[in-house]
C-alpha cells in the first residue's frame, strides 16, 4: 500500500468512523479501568463491555488514554 | 487492635489493597491525610508517565516545565478522585481506577498546550479539495470516488455544526479536548455530534449505493 493510498484509507476511516454499536466518551472513561484489567487478564474485555473497542477505534483521544492506562498498569505490575 | 490491610503496591492481591485505600480515604483520622499524600504520589506518577509519553507534542517545554505540568495534572486529578470516590464500584483495582484520572488530566493538558495559539479551522470553505478528479493518477481510484461521495454528502446532509465538528476532528485532527475548550462544550457532546455526522454520511453512502 502506497503512502497516498494509506492516507486515503485513514481519511475514510476518520470520516465514517467505526460501524456498529459504539459507546460515548463518558462511558468509555467510566469503564476504562475495568476494560484494561479485563484485557490484561484475557477475560473477554470486548464481550464484557460492548461498544468499547469501536469507540477506541473512532476516538483518538480515548484511544490514547486507553493505550497509556494499559501501558502504565503493565509497567506498575 | 485489628491489623489494617496495606495499600502499598498494586501488585498485591486486589481486595486488601483496594479496601485499604477506600477505608483510609473515607476515614477522619490521620490515616486519611496519609492516604491522600500517597494518592497524590500515585497520581503524580501517572501524570509524569503520560507527560513523558507525549513530550514530543510539546517539544518546546523543558524538563522543569514538563514536571510542573505533571504536578498541576496530579493536583487536578486528586480533586477529581476525591470528588468521585463514592462512585468507585470496585470493578477494578483502586490504583487502576485512580491512574486513569491522573492520565486524563495530564493528556488533556498536553493536548491543549500543543495546540495553544494555533488556529483551528472550522469553516466549511476550508474543506480541502482532496477528492478533485483528474488532479492525480490516483484520483480515479475507488477510494478517490468514495472520498468524493463523502465530500458531497458533507455538503448536503450535515448541519453547519456537524460539518464544523467533522472537519475539525476527523479531517484536521484537532484533539477533541482542544475543540471542546474552544467551543465551550464537552468532549462527550462533541463526540455525539461527530457520531451523528458519521452516521448520516454512512446512511447517505448506503442510499447512493442502493441506487447504483
Amino acid at each position: 500500500m502506497t503512502d497516498e493510498t494509506k492516507a486515503r484509507e485513514d481519511l475514510v476511516s476518520r470520516m465514517l468512523g467505526p460501524a456498529g454499536h459504539e459507546i460515548g466518551c463518558e462511558e468509555c472513561f467510566e469503564q476504562l479501568d475495568r476494560y484494561v484489567e479485563l484485557e490484561l487478564a484475557g477475560r473477554g474485555a470486548d464481550q464484557e463491555i460492548p461498544g468499547m473497542r469501536a469507540h477506541l477505534e473512532g476516538c483518538p483521544a480515548c484511544r490514547e488514554d486507553h493505550e497509556s492506562l494499559r501501558a502504565l498498569v503493565v509497567a506498575e505490575t | 487492635m485489628t491489623s489494617r490491610p496495606s495499600r502499598a503496591t498494586a501488585s498485591e492481591s486486589i481486595q486488601p489493597t483496594t479496601e485499604a485505600w477506600i477505608e483510609d480515604l473515607r476515614s477522619d483520622g490521620p490515616e486519611r491525610d496519609e492516604a491522600i499524600g500517597q494518592l497524590h504520589a500515585l497520581l503524580l506518577r501517572a501524570a509524569r508517565f503520560e507527560v513523558h509519553r507525549r513530550a514530543r507534542a510539546i517539544g518546546h517545554l523543558r524538563g522543569g516545565d514538563l514536571d510542573d505540568l505533571a504536578v498541576q495534572a496530579a493536583n487536578d486529578a486528586l480533586v477529581a478522585v476525591l470528588a468521585k470516590l463514592e462512585s468507585f464500584r470496585g470493578q477494578s483495582r483502586f490504583t487502576t481506577w485512580a491512574y486513569k484520572f491522573g492520565l486524563l488530566e495530564a493528556s488533556v493538558k498536553v493536548r491543549r498546550l500543543a495546540w495553544q495559539g494555533r488556529e483551528i479551522p472550522l469553516e466549511p470553505e476550508r474543506w480541502p479539495r482532496f477528492a478533485d478528479s483528474g488532479s492525480s493518477p490516483h484520483a480515479q481510484t475507488e477510494r478517490g470516488e468514495l472520498l468524493g461521495e463523502i465530500s458531497r454528502a458533507i455538503e448536503t446532509e450535515l448541519t453547519p455544526h456537524q460539518r464544523e465538528v467533522l472537519v475539525a476532528l476527523a479531517l484536521n485532527e484537532v484533539p477533541i479536548d482542544v475543540l471542546a475548550e474552544r467551543l465551550d462544550t464537552t468532549r462527550g457532546a462533541l463526540y455525539k455530534t461527530l457520531h451523528d455526522a458519521r452516521r448520516k454520511l454512512r446512511q447517505q453512502l448506503q442510499l447512493e449505493e442502493s441506487h447504483d
